[in-house]
């Protein structure tokens, strides 16, 4: 095995070479060196919902567009983004055809055709195989190649946004000459498929350690001939946020880290070391402040923080949940723990621009009397300890997240803004890999909210929101019967807001769409179905030598990675 | 000579007054004077007593004179350094670094001398009872191997999240967490002590006086508590100290991976971890609480090991 791999880079670097001759550009650059300090696991994104693997396949392999730092659409495999203008979109909305760009090739040198489009989608729509990223197969009835390099997609409803499938990095074509033997129960089997997909990204895989380390080299039959810069590329893994920020930005060991959370201060210092600087961009990521709906009390047994138990003693108060929002200081708790990468926000929804509503401000100042005065109102006296309470039931929250030092700076600060209109919390912090981890056989999962509040951060991919607002769905609340699988974490429940979400899914014109997404995010913030805290910045650090990079947060951040150069 | 250790007479017979000793009266020698002299002469044990000492003093009497709130934020004054107001600076949410150690002192002393008792107690019964009973000693040994042999780990995670709702509904969440992780440092630290003391009952229990107890006919229970347990003494009281020592060490690990305290209840652990990234920054946030860690268990260790040669009767004589 090890002589055929040297056998191959061997065959690989003298067809670079040759290449290299006739066009002086690509793998001038050397070598560059990438931090992903959640090791990448596998790189066939259909096969993983994580972060981390859907950006290192991106290297590899590719969708039909992308989404730029802008958030807008470009061009990827294709020459044009087909529209309901260029007739690239059927005018009844309910199909979308796409042309692969001319003399397209896979790195192992044979033509990308349509047949292998329509592969993927039978590959991740296929029973049985686990797809991640189904999702963007929603309403897809069928995919036909009506030539070699033409493909239409067929919905089975209009579909006013139909660029789920084949758009972004979660959803990248694969070489169906490689995956033929992988489809449905027996996609996980192949090893050496998954672990090295055929892709024509900028980069092919030389070596894969699973949760460890990749290597990888400049793809011989890269479409741009110039491109990439660099030949050769590792993409390792390990450690944790703070010592990924200070290999780039202090030690200078590597080129480029993602996903800082570290507190600003911590960051700053680093950077002024000089190796490196922190980039940063503003997706849809919002911290935010989850209230459970449900009654989480451990006497419910099974029924415990479900539509069953019953609604929850204090928080299913509106009076509560307003006071709850007011009495935060927002500003502060970005000052103590984001600094630079996190701004206020009401919005669950913050952007793209065109979605953010502008209408929830109430919450961005912090008004202690207001909310105490909305609690005394409501009849929630200070008890002999200060703490407020009503008919016996005492404010106060069991108040859960994962475990990161700025998160646990943050839970301080609300308990103390909170302590002041007499409501008391207990902190409780998880495990990362525990809290996300979705095992339905622990009590400590987020879906699981065995809490009475919870905070995390979460956002959505690409740039329409329909689907993100729809978790917010009366059905979508996790419990035993789907497996704690719902996204409705805080059980909320409104039948206005489900016939908003119908609606949105009826309607195509995009100023009513995003006219309806503001008014679904603004119902969110004044029910109270959570408390949004930070809008935050995606941060990650490049090395001061790195040049090209334009740091994305609506794909992945290696989107570009073909044109990043190095600097002299 | 052994055996004099244990029949050292109870009461000091006061002298007939008048007679004429009495005006200088022989001082009676009893065990406990004994071993504080000798524990006087072991100069490593002194001073790591006046430490440990100083540190419990500071730690029960200490947020009695600095009065700060060891919870209160105070958002601009964060990453102060040391002054006046905040003698060993504050940390990154402007909290008062000194009252935090003492108060996260308290936590970590009081669970680290609770959780030594639990074990001890453990160790010691289950040591003296596989050392002295010959039927035990199977079942009670291969029990010890058990516990060594379990994943710690796991049996955490199991434990915490069996009874931490149900603990904390009837005591709080702070007592009940105390508890569960005393319970748990307890349960899981015992089997060193309980080796180690089986060993030495079995080398005592052969000696003559104990023989001579059993041939007058003095009853187990009595022959253990009166003359094989003040004879282990040394090795239960080292196990003692090092228990200490690894119980505040646990507690932190615990805290770290987040089954420990809530995270706005200090303990050195917490302390140390939560303040390793702002080292650069802010270094007194982990040479405080790590010297104070450092400081405890060097001083406990000091003090158990004067404390062995205080009790060790061989070593006494000289």
């Amino acid at each position: 095995m090890k002589k055929l791999t040297t056998f191959l880079t061997g065959t690989a670097a003298a067809i670079a070479m040759t290449a290299g001759a006739a066009q002086a550009e690509r793998g001038s650059d050397g070598h560059l060196n990438i931090l992903y300090w959640q090791a990448v696991s596998i790189l066939n994104p259909f096969l993983s919902g994580g972060t981390k693997d859907v950006e290192g396949s991106s290297l590899v392999i590719e969708p039909l567009a992308k989404f730029n730092e802008k958030g807008e659409m470009v061009p990827a495999l294709v020459d044009e983004i087909p529209t309901v203008e260029n007739g690239g979109v059927a005018e009844d909305l309910k199909s979308i055809t796409w042309v692969i760009s001319e003399g397209l090739m896979w790195s192992d040198g044979t033509p990308v055709t349509a047949e292998d489009v329509k592969f993927t989608a039978e590959y991740c729509m296929a029973e049985d195989g686990g797809c991640q990223q189904v999702a963007n197969f929603t309403d897809v009835e069928s995919v036909e190649a009506v030539d070699e390099r033409t493909v239409k997609v067929n919905f089975s409803i209009p579909k006013p946004y139909p660029y789920g499938p084949f758009v972004g990095a979660q959803s990248p074509i694969i070489q169906k000459a490689q995956f033929a033997d992988c489809v449905g129960a027996r996609a996980p089997e192949c090893t050496e498929a998954n672990f090295g997909p055929i892709g024509t990204g900028p980069f092919v895989v030389t070596r894969f350690a699973a949760n460890d380390v990749i290597e990888l080299e400049a793809n011989p039959n890269y479409r741009d001939a110039a491109k990439p810069a660099f030949a050769t590329v590792t993409l390792k893994g390990g450690g944790d946020a703070a010592s990924a920020a200070r290999a780039v930005m202090e030690t200078g060991e590597f080129d480029y880290a993602w996903n800082l959370q570290v507190e600003p201060e911590i960051l700053a210092q680093m950077e002024a070391a000089g190796r490196g600087e922190l980039i940063s961009s503003f997706g849809t990521s919002v911290e935010r402040i989850n209230l459970n709906m449900t009654d989480p009390s451990p006497d419910k047994g099974d029924d415990r923080s479900t539509v069953e138990a019953g609604p929850h003693p204090f928080l299913s108060d509106p009076a509560v949940r307003r006071a709850l929002s007011i009495a935060l200081d927002r500003e502060l708790i970005v000052e103590a723990g984001y600094g630079e990468t996190g701004r206020p926000t009401c919005n669950i929804l913050p952007a793209p621009e065109a979605y953010a509503s502008k209408n929830v401000d109430w919450c961005l100042t912090q008004d202690i009397e207001e909310a105490n005065r909305l609690l005394d109102e409501a009849g929630w006296m200070p008890g002999g300890d200060g703490i407020r309470e009503k008919d016996g039931v005492r404010l106060s929250i069991l108040y859960s997240t994962s475990t990161n030092s700025v998160r646990q700076a943050t839970q301080a600060l609300v308990k103390d803004m909170w302590q002041q209109i007499g409501v008391e919390s207990e902190l409780r912090n998880v495990d990362a890999a525990v809290f996300f981890g979705g095992d339905p056989a622990s009590p400590d999962t987020f879906q699981k909210f065995y809490a009475d509040v919870l905070m995390y951060t979460n956002n959505f991919d690409g740039t329409d929101p329909e689907k993100y607002m729809a978790e917010w769905l009366c059905d979508d609340a996790p419990k035993p019967q789907n497996g704690w699988l719902g996204a409705n974490i805080p059980r909320f429940c409104s039948e206005e807001y489900d016939a908003l979400v119908k609606k949105m899914g009826e309607t195509a014109p995009l100023e009513e769409r995003q006219a309806l997404a503001i008014q679904m995010n603004d119902i969110l913030t004044n029910e109270g179905a959570h408390l949004p805290l930070v809008h935050r910045g995606d941060v990650s650090a490049k090395s001061t030598t790195l040049n090209g990079v334009l740091m994305n947060s609506w794909d992945s951040e290696l989107w570009n990675a073909a044109d990043w150069t190095r600097a002299e | 000579m052994t055996d004099q250790v244990s029949m050292a007479p109870e009461k000091v017979i006061p002298p007939a007054p008048g007679s004429p000793v009495a005006a200088e009266p022989r001082k009676q020698r009893t065990l406990t004077a004994d071993v504080w002299r000798q524990f006087r002469q072991h100069k490593g044990g002194v001073i790591g007593a006046i430490v440990f000492l100083t540190i419990i003093f500071l730690v029960v009497f200490g947020p009695s004179i600095h009065g700060i709130d060891p919870s209160a934020l105070n958002v601009r004054e964060r990453n102060a350094g040391i002054s006046f107001a905040h003698p060993m600076g504050t940390d990154n949410l402007g909290r008062d670094t000194f009252a935090q150690i003492l108060a996260g002192g308290r936590t970590s002393l009081s669970v680290g001398v609770t959780a030594m008792m639990l074990s001890l107690l453990l160790g010691t019964t289950i040591g003296v009872m596989a050392g002295y009973f010959k039927k035990l000693e199977g079942p009670l040994m291969r029990l010890t191997d058990l516990f060594l042999a379990l994943p710690l780990l796991p049996l955490l995670l199991v434990i915490i999240m069996l009874f931490r709702d149900t603990l904390r509904r009837s005591f709080g969440p702070e007592t009940g967490i105390f508890m569960l992780i005393v319970f748990v440092i307890g349960i899981t630290s015992w089997m060193q002590t309980a080796r180690i003391v089986r060993g030495a009952v079995l080398s005592v229990k052969e000696q003559e006086f104990v023989l001579a107890a059993k041939s007058i006919g003095t009853r187990e229970r009595r022959v253990i508590t009166r003359h094989i347990l003040p004879n282990v003494l040394s090795p239960i009281m080292v196990s003692a100290t090092l228990g200490i020592a690894t119980a505040i060490i646990t507690e932190s690990a615990l805290s770290f991976l987040g089954l420990g305290f809530p995270s706005d209840y200090p303990t050195w652990g917490r302390l140390l971890f939560d303040g390793v990234n702002f080292m650069q920054i802010n270094p007194s946030r982990v040479i405080w609480p790590g010297l104070a860690i450092s400081l405890t268990v060097l001083s406990v260790n000091y003090i158990g090991d004067g404390i062995r040669d205080a009790l060790d009767p061989r070593i006494r004589g000289r």
